[in-house]
């Protein structure tokens, strides 16, 4: 959280939820394209996919953006629904960690190949 | 204080939201779903590159009808998150501001959504 946060913590929210919309609308269907166009595989060729550096870095790349893009989308949710203070910062516990969790899962996932 | 004469409640049941409401609220719903999706993914992709058996099992459990429908339904997700997303850029830079034509490119997004969703669905068949 900013320091000094008040009425304006909602801006760099705003603009993050923007720029990462923007990379994951590029991001996700060429890796969405490039993941179907490759089938059907067998477990090498599967393997093959993600063996190189730069197809590693990109999917980690956009496993970030898309937990930052989450976590802000989340966030908006729960301010909306989730009215006890108690109970939204404890969602807000689970969503960070449901991320962060799925982000570090997948970087140990992608080193193991290596 | 004078009486309210507007319905106040948020009964989901018995608002009736118009077109661009339903855009707004299925675009939060989607998310939501594939918030969900995020973790079944990795964890799907980190199986499928254990080992060569569960690679096979996996490929064996993608034949069945519900995963089949559960990828349909988060692909469909994707797509209207996607176009609704788009959208909403779009109307971040005051374009499309109208009444008609949100309603327009809100339909346009449901359209595009369920068009995309059904060319998955012959994909995933053929």
């Amino acid at each position: 959280m900013r320091r000094g946060a008040g009425a304006h913590t909602g801006t760099g929210a705003w603009l993050t939820q923007r720029a990462t919309a923007v990379a994951l609308a590029v991001l996700l269907p060429l890796l969405l394209a490039r993941l179907l166009a490759a089938l059907p595989v067998d477990y090498e060729g599967w393997r093959a996919l993600f063996a190189p550096a730069w197809a590693r870095v990109a999917l980690l790349l956009a496993a970030v953006v898309l937990a930052l893009h989450a976590w802000v989308g989340l966030r908006d949710i729960l301010m909306d629904y989730a009215k006890p203070v108690a109970a939204r910062l404890a969602l807000y516990f689970i969503v960070i960690a449901v991320l962060a969790g799925s982000v570090a899962w997948l970087l140990v996932t992608l080193w193991r190949l290596g | 204080m004078k009486a309210r004469t507007h319905p106040v409640h948020l009964d989901l049941l018995r608002i009736r939201l118009p077109l661009p409401g339903w855009v707004s609220i299925l675009h939060r719903l989607s998310g939501a779903l594939l918030f969900l999706a995020v973790p079944l993914a990795v964890g799907l992709l980190a199986w499928s590159l254990s080992d060569e058996a569960g690679f096979w099992a996996l490929l064996e459990g993608s034949r069945h009808p519900a995963a089949r429908v559960l990828a349909l339904l988060l692909f469909w997700a994707f797509a209207f998150h996607l176009f609704a997303g788009l959208r909403h850029l779009a109307l971040d830079m005051h374009w499309g501001v109208g009444l008609q034509a949100a309603r327009r490119s809100g339909l346009a997004a449901i359209v595009a959504s369920v068009a995309a969703a059904l060319a998955f669905a012959v994909w995933l068949l053929a």
